[in-house]
């Protein structure tokens, strides 16, 4: 699949096989999809999934950029990487159990016009819970479940130590950049100075070149890099897809917790009016201290609104914590799947980093040995 | 790296010198073993300044003693070394370590200001004690046998302050005649000179600045293994790995600092010893033209008859045996010094081409044998997964 944006650009991408809900495989042509739709996709499948962990899309803007790699958003490298990254995402979720399934992912890769309309057709944007509710929520619940609090945590160091890995690594780089370009300066230099010599001229010359190979070989071993870097912070945004879970079950819990209490206070309500003593302050009972008592039709019918509300309560409470305790099933279920997939993923990293270590070493050892050579027939 | 007397790093004492002795183009024994250690700090009223040993061991015969061992400061090598050049004006003079070093050059040798100055004095002496000529010069024998006052005294005796300055003032009038006639080998050798001194200025440039980055990729290098340590304390299955990676990078880091070390060691000395000695170069260059340019004008006097002819013409003869003199002396300096600069030189780099070697074999075995823990581990969960 190949799927590239750029501001006011469409780019190409053709979907080869992929599953869906009747299990036929699909081959349309290629479809033109902007860094926004992509977006737009990202926030459909959050709000129908809040249970699932949606992977997350590359980054729109270079970040971690060390000083070869200008912040450049056109730069053609980043491009490239952010090409791969967002077939990347689409694979992810083509790759998933539930969200392959989903309606509007296949007609993402498939419908030509309209679909962005089809999307807000949905209702989506209403159906998702407001930022403020939430963060509401994260602070006033009082029993989340104890897995989501030490996820949350969890995915809090996660963002935080591959950040810092990131910036030293990009640092790193950079120095590196720096002690293999300066052996560039040898060559020139030894060319120059091998015009003077009789029997060093020859040595010097070819060293000179060694040099200049060795320093341009960087580019090559650091490009490659940012390839590495890019799997890393593919799971720092996944940090925050890990949170938005987090964030969806305290808001239900706090839902229930809330509607638990409310069902609370009005049984207690009816209690009070069914024997008659006031053990909460209410205004009705106030106002019936000092203005007169109520007659007994009234309190009947304010005891029978009551004992529907509280059987309305009850129902939505029967159902809320039902739907609660689904979530964190299904939630925690595609978890698991999650943390798999990232242990394997990052253990892959970490080999092909080393992979890259060992590559850049023979280089190293092979230039040197050559400089070596021809410094002896100096 | 060659154990002969131009290896500072090696504290050797010159009793066990004689027993390591390399003999490369000195046809004679070597009899005279030099070292330069233990600089110490002196405290006057008037001044602070540090003074080396040198230890001096010789079979010599007009040396009154087989071993001396003697206090010396910076001063006193200066002036060992303009008494040499006194005396030997169209020889090519060791060079001395810089009187005052440019602001920031300090911090860029590990061995710090002092200990750097240490080698390069070592060397100093023990290239003059290997020197064809320069090893029976009499104030190089003071210099290294006299206590003292003795030296001092000594000092007091050389050519007064008034005929120096009368010697420089020559020069610069002389030197600013320009040279007419100068041979075309002495031609050939100032072009080379300049060059070579342009290049090698360069290369001291270089080969600093690649220190300075390889410094500061080491202070990076320091930071980037932890942050995998700190983030293995929140994994599983990925701590193993990720501590691994930590090890390697902290192997690394140490194979960078061996790196660093071998090049302050062994590439920086040497190149920058070759900027002074081109330095130097230039000076003797200088001197032989000037000896000529004597010669040519009391030449010119003569054709112009401008003073008394006979007097002239045995100035002439003089002037000329000495200009013959002074050219010979040049030309057989020149072709030992062009012999050893190209093995020095030559040395120097295989030297640092050798660290890179060895650095990249470290990193080589430290990340494959990550790899092979982590293939072997692969394979173990994939047997397991299976069973």
């Amino acid at each position: 699949m190949r799927k590239r944006r750029g501001p006011g650009q469409r780019a190409p991408g053709s979907t080869r096989s992929v599953e869906h809900t009747d299990g036929q495989s699909v081959l349309t042509d290629s479809l033109w999809r902007r860094y926004s739709e992509f977006e737009l996709l990202r926030n459909y499948l959050l709000v129908y999934y809040p249970h699932i962990v949606v992977p997350p899309l590359p980054e729109k803007r270079a970040e971690f950029v060390w000083h070869k790699l200008s912040a450049d958003n056109m730069d053609p490298d980043f491009v490239e990487r952010r090409r791969i990254g967002l077939e990347n995402f689409l694979l992810r979720i083509a790759s998933h159990p539930t969200l392959c399934r989903d309606k509007i992912f296949y007609l993402f890769l498939t419908q030509e016009g309209n679909w962005k309309e089809t999307v807000n057709e949905t209702g989506f944007q209403l159906k998702a819970d407001s930022r403020l509710k939430a963060l509401n929520a994260t602070f006033r619940v009082k029993n989340p479940d104890k897995r989501f609090t030490e996820l949350k945590h969890y995915s809090d160091e996660l963002q935080s130590v591959i950040s810092h890995l990131l910036r030293v690594r990009a640092r790193v780089a950079d120095r590196l950049y720096g002690v293999y370009k300066v052996h560039g300066n040898y060559g020139r230099v030894f060319s120059e100075w091998s015009a003077i010599e009789k029997e060093m001229g020859d040595g010097l010359q070819s060293a000179g070149h060694h040099m200049d190979v060795y320093a341009s070989s960087i580019d090559d071993i650091l490009e490659d890099e940012e390839h590495y870097a890019d799997q890393l912070k593919e799971y720092l945004f996944y940090a925050e897809a890990l949170r938005a879970v987090c964030r969806k079950h305290e808001l239900m819990q706090y839902d229930l917790e809330m509607a638990a209490q409310d069902l609370a206070s009005k049984k207690q309500q009816c209690e009070e009016l069914a024997t008659g003593t006031v053990r909460t302050f209410s205004l009705k009972g106030m106002t019936t201290k000092l203005f007169g008592q109520e007659t007994p039709e009234q309190r009947e019918a304010r005891i029978k609104v009551l004992e529907e509300q509280i059987n309305e309560g009850e129902q939505q409470l029967k159902s809320k914590n039902l739907e609660g305790r689904e979530f964190v099933r299904n939630a925690w279920a595609d978890i698991e799947r999650f943390k798999e997939q990232k242990n394997r993923d990052l253990k892959e990293a970490l080999i092909s980093y080393a992979v890259m270590q060992i590559s850049m070493c023979k280089k190293g050892i092979q230039v040197w040995t050559n400089a070596k050579e021809c410094f002896s027939k100096m | 790296m060659d154990m002969n007397s131009f290896s500072p790093a090696m504290p050797t004492s010159p009793l066990s010198m004689i027993n390591q002795v390399k003999f490369e183009d000195e046809p004679n024994l070597k009899d005279l073993f030099i070292t330069v250690d233990e600089p110490e700090s002196h405290v006057t009223t008037i001044e602070t300044f540090i003074t080396y040993r040198i230890i001096t061991k010789t079979s010599r015969g007009e040396f009154d003693s087989s071993e001396f061992e003697v206090r010396r400061r910076y001063q006193d090598f200066l002036w060992l070394k303009g008494r040499l050049e006194e005396a030997h004006p169209t020889l090519i003079i060791p060079p001395l370590p810089e009187k005052f070093i440019v602001k920031g050059m300090v911090e860029r040798f590990s061995d710090g200001f002092i200990e750097t100055r240490r080698k390069a004095l070592h060397k100093f002496l023990n290239r003059i004690a290997d020197h064809p000529t320069l090893t029976f010069n009499e104030d190089f024998k003071v210099f290294l046998t006299a206590q003292a006052w003795e030296l001092s005294s000594h000092k007091k005796q050389g050519p007064g302050l008034l005929s120096r300055m009368g010697q420089t003032v020559r020069a610069v009038a002389s030197s600013m005649r320009g040279v007419k006639n100068r041979p075309e080998e002495f031609v050939e050798m100032n072009d080379f000179i300049e060059i070579f001194s342009q290049k090698i200025n360069l290369i001291d440039k270089i080969s600093q600045r690649i220190y300075k980055e390889e410094r500061e990729y080491f202070d990076e290098m320091k930071e980037y293994g932890p942050i995998h340590i700190l983030w293995s304390a929140s994994e599983e299955d990925l701590a193993d790995a990720l501590k691994g990676v930590a090890s390697c990078i902290d192997k690394c880091c140490k194979a960078t600092e061996k790196r660093m070390s071998g090049l302050s060691e062994a590439l920086l000395p040497v190149v920058h010893e070759y900027v002074l000695y081109s330095e130097m170069l230039m000076g003797v260059m200088k001197r032989r033209d000037q000896i000529q340019a004597e010669l040519d004008s009391k030449v010119e006097a003569l054709t112009y008859k401008k003073a008394d002819t006979d007097l002239l013409t045995e100035e002439i003869g003089k002037l000329e045996d000495k200009v013959e003199c002074a050219n010979n002396a040049l030309k057989a300096d020149w072709e030992r010094w062009i012999q050893s600069m190209q093995n020095d030189l030559k040395s120097a780099f295989m030297d640092m081409a050798e660290e890179n070697i060895y650095y990249y074999e470290q990193g080589l075995a430290t990340w494959e044998s990550f790899l092979t823990t982590q293939t072997d581990l692969h394979l173990e969960e994939a047997s397991e997964d299976k069973s």
